[in-house]
């Protein structure tokens, strides 16, 4: 039962992480842009919440709480959608090739956020940020120390509810109103909307800022709240990044899906360490690898499924990865 | 009449293609006008400056006698104009009434139920048929084309502009489109149909204007119109070329085509029953609008395009034009190349179809010769030599054979391609607008290559848009309309209106030309 409730209280957080990476991608492909730069973006997030909460507390007496928390979001956010413009400008104002640039972003986001990171390590392995760490990982009261269900339902940072919100929230956006509908349409087909009037330029741009912002508080959330609020030079944001970008393949573009499909990816990562202690043996360390590629492979089996049932609805934008220039002919 | 549009000395061009040659055009109230020309006539383009996806170069639009500026779709809504373009613009995997929502005036409350109930308004006056839930990926082509009306119905337009809008509809389709359109000339609306079907411009129209090589030619009122009067306003008059035609001489047959049908990816029968013979030593050229079926019938032949049971296509290649012959239908592309039928089509786009635009010549030499070589290394010889040589003989303006052919002029890619062809030592060649495009100087090249090719005793298929050409160069021609062959005439005895007429005016069955 202990490791069960380990394993859940280990899922949950791993699966947030994603679960933002994904909606900002979700919002990003909505708009027909296939931004490959989510790695880089959630480094450019996390980088620049970690910096922003390790100047403040070490050079403010008092720290407050709000304060902290507002600073490591805005700067967070800042970058990363500064990240999204870099792609924005590159694909939809020059028309660069999509792929490439995500995967230069990608390069890009991680070495920018490593090379800063030198000098706040200052030569040690890692710097932490304990101030900012203690306020996302605040617990809600009382409702947390009700047992189990406490523990397993009430026992995350803000981010974590934060998110479950913000993806209803997309849900309804999207679905649900004027401008998303008119994003939908965008990403289907640009000539359309451009023919209804929409500014398409706009409708790319937008979503693939805001979209990148939602990516980077996955990485925010990873450093400060999952990472306990440790900053070292590691490859791990850029594993998580690629798995946000499986997720929203696997939810089939659709916010809703990724609430339980970033828990599932969660429960599915840490299979290796849980199960083995649930039904009491022990595995060799290559399986474990083996099993963390589990996630993955869901989403193959996804993407087969889907393509054989060839439901309109379950495809991925129609007009994803390509530029829209109008006067083409 | 009262003028709800009026176009005055309107220019557009594209780069060095001029579109629209200053044409002064009005739409009156109430009206239904039909815009007639041929493929290039300038039609669509004319009225995309209308509808605000083009604006003109020089000239002025007035909107109920007031010069206005369109720079936009939505311009164009603002003043009441509204047009159902040949491709739909319409999102798939939205229903109807999200498509008819789209770009809605955002200062409105977004309320897909109250869309529904007014466009379902809209329907019952017009006596529409639309099931709001259904998903535009579901629905036919009818339907497609009935929500976009409703659609621009729902905008409260004044001005209706229907691109080609019968060129995919079953005739029932058409007579009920008629219908739609003729209720709303009666509930006062000015509708604009472009088209360049003879029949019915005369059953649904007003007016007629026509339109040919981007000029405006005239206008006449319909029940004073009739089909020889506007097929010589689409055609004009007789153009002297000076196209070298040498005799045929030795022709045998090569290719006999028979009961040959093609039915599209979207159920439309596109070829229906096409019969006829090609022989070598002449050349036959293929007439018809675009899209009446000339891309299919050549891919068809070369093995592109799946064909309906029952047709057949018969390869002679022996030399005396008897011996066995060779089914083509069903066999690989490959294989029909290799047996000595080749096929040059110049699509729109030019590389579209035949070359890779980012290779060099070189290159694009090899992609028809990539099996030649040693063990599994390429032969870069030969097609660098082949490249070398089409680079001199046909004058070819390139830097070098390996510059990328996406950066060379139009005419120069089509050289490429044809002269590829050509090299190959065909037995049967086709080209479909061989000479798009190109000027004067490079287009008699081609008709040289073509001219020299018939006298090697090659069977040449020339798909033309230009009739003039089409007359000098051919020894006959075949006439498509509507996916049928409506007539094979002799080139040298035939004229320009009997092409025009049978180009645009289908046949009644029994009917006999010749």
């Amino acid at each position: 039962m202990s490791s069960l409730i380990a394993w859940i209280i280990r899922a949950i957080p791993f699966g947030t992480i994603i679960m933002y990476g994904a909606m900002g991608e979700t919002v990003t492909e909505k708009s027909g842009n296939l931004n490959l730069g989510v790695p880089g973006i959630m480094y450019l997030g996390g980088f620049a919440g970690f910096a922003s909460a390790f100047f403040y507390e070490n050079n403010v007496a008092n720290p407050n709480a709000f304060v902290c928390i507002l600073l490591t979001l805005v700067s967070g956010i800042i970058a990363s959608m500064l990240g999204g413009l870099i792609f924005s400008f590159l694909t939809i104002t020059l028309r660069a090739n999509q792929n490439v640039t995500g995967l230069a972003l990608t390069t890009f986001g991680m070495g920018v956020a490593n090379f800063f990171g030198v000098f706040i390590l200052n030569g040690s392995a890692y710097s932490a940020a304990p101030f900012a760490n203690s306020v996302y990982i605040r617990k809600i009261p009382v409702l947390s120390n009700l047992g189990a269900v406490g523990q397993t339902v009430f026992g995350y940072g803000f981010l974590a509810y934060v998110a479950i919100v913000l993806a209803i929230l997309l849900h309804i956006f999207l679905n649900k109103t004027r401008v998303g509908l008119n994003l939908r349409a965008v990403g289907e087909n640009p000539a359309t909307a451009d023919a209804a009037g929409i500014n398409v330029t706009m409708y790319k741009y937008l979503p693939t800022c805001i979209g990148a912002g939602v990516s980077g508080i996955g990485g925010l959330y990873y450093v400060l709240d999952y990472n306990s609020g440790i900053w070292a030079t590691t490859g791990q944001i850029e594993a998580l990044g690629w798995l946000a970008l499986a997720l929203v393949i696997f939810t089939t573009w659709r916010p809703l899906n990724a609430i339980w499909g970033a828990y599932l990816f969660g429960v599915l990562y840490w299979l290796y360490q849980f199960l083995p202690s649930l039904l009491g043996f022990t595995v060799a360390s290559y399986v474990t690898d083996l099993i963390q590629m589990v996630p993955y492979l869901v989403t193959i089996v996804v993407l087969i499924v889907t393509s054989l049932r060839k439901k309109k609805e379950n495809q991925p934008p129609a007009n994803l990865g390509l530029a829209y220039f109008r006067e083409e002919r | 009449m009262e003028s709800a549009i009026s176009l005055k000395h309107v220019t557009k061009t594209f780069g060095p293609v001029v579109a629209n040659k200053d044409v002064s055009l009005d739409i009156y109230k109430g009206e239904i006008l039909s815009l007639l020309g041929e493929n290039g006539s300038g039609k669509t383009t004319l009225l995309n400056m209308i509808a605000g996806i083009y604006y003109p170069d020089a000239g002025e639009v007035l909107v109920n006698g007031k010069p206005v500026e369109i720079r936009s779709p939505k311009d164009a809504f603002n003043l009441g104009i509204g047009m159902i373009h040949q491709h739909f613009k319409l999102v798939d995997v939205f229903t109807a009434t999200e498509n008819i929502a789209l770009g809605l005036d955002s200062k409105e409350k977004f309320d897909l139920k109250a869309v529904r109930k007014k466009a379902q308004e809209i329907c019952d006056k017009y006596h529409f048929e639309m099931d709001f839930n259904q998903k535009v990926y579901s629905m036919s082509v009818s339907q497609k084309q009935t929500l976009e009306i409703i659609k621009v119905l729902y905008r409260g337009v004044d001005i209706l502009i229907l691109d080609e809008p019968t060129a995919v509809l079953t005739p029932q389709e058409t007579e009920k489109l008629f219908a739609v359109i003729r209720n709303m000339k009666a509930d006062g609306k000015s509708v604009v149909i472009i088209t360049h079907k003879l029949h019915e411009v005369l059953e649904i129209s007003d007016r007629v204007s026509i339109l040919r090589k981007g000029e405006y030619i005239g206008s006449v009122d319909t029940k004073d119109a009739d089909e020889s009067i506007l097929t010589e306003m689409m055609v004009g008059k007789k153009v002297e070329l000076n196209i070298d035609r040498p005799e045929p001489k030795d022709t045998i047959k090569r290719l006999e085509v028979k009961n040959l049908s093609v039915v599209s990816a979207e159920g439309v029968e596109v070829l229906h029953d096409v019969n006829f013979d090609a022989f070598g030593g002449e050349i036959l050229g293929i007439a018809g609008v675009s899209g009446n079926g000339q891309k299919e019938l050549l891919e068809a032949i070369a093995g592109l395009q799946p064909v309906v049971q029952g047709g057949s296509v018969k390869y002679y290649n022996s030399d005396d034009g008897k011996g066995d012959a060779m089914e083509v239908i069903g066999k690989n592309p490959r294989i029909i190349r290799r047996a000595g039928i080749h096929m040059s089509f110049v699509p729109e786009d030019r590389l579209g179809m035949g070359l890779v635009g980012s290779m060099g010549m070189t290159g694009n030499m090899m992609l028809k010769d990539y099996e030649t070589g040693k063990w599994f290394l390429t032969d870069r010889k030969r097609p660098k030599n082949l490249a070398e040589q089409i680079k001199d003989e046909l004058a070819v303006v390139t830097p070098s054979i390996n510059t990328p052919v996406s950066r060379l002029s139009g005419g120069n890619v089509q050289k490429v391609l044809v002269g590829r062809e050509i090299a190959a030592a065909p037995m049967v060649l086709m080209t479909a607008y061989a000479v798009r495009g190109l000027d004067i100087n490079t287009s008699y090249t081609i008709y040289d290559l073509l001219n020299q090719q018939k006298k090697k005793g090659v069977a040449v298929i020339y798909v033309g848009e230009d009739l003039d050409v089409l007359l000098a160069l051919s020894d006959r021609i075949l006439v498509l309309c509507g996916g049928r062959v409506n007539g094979i005439v002799d080139a040298r005895k035939t004229n320009k209106e009997e092409v025009g007429l049978l180009m645009t005016k289908l046949r009644k069955e029994g009917e006999k030309s010749e």
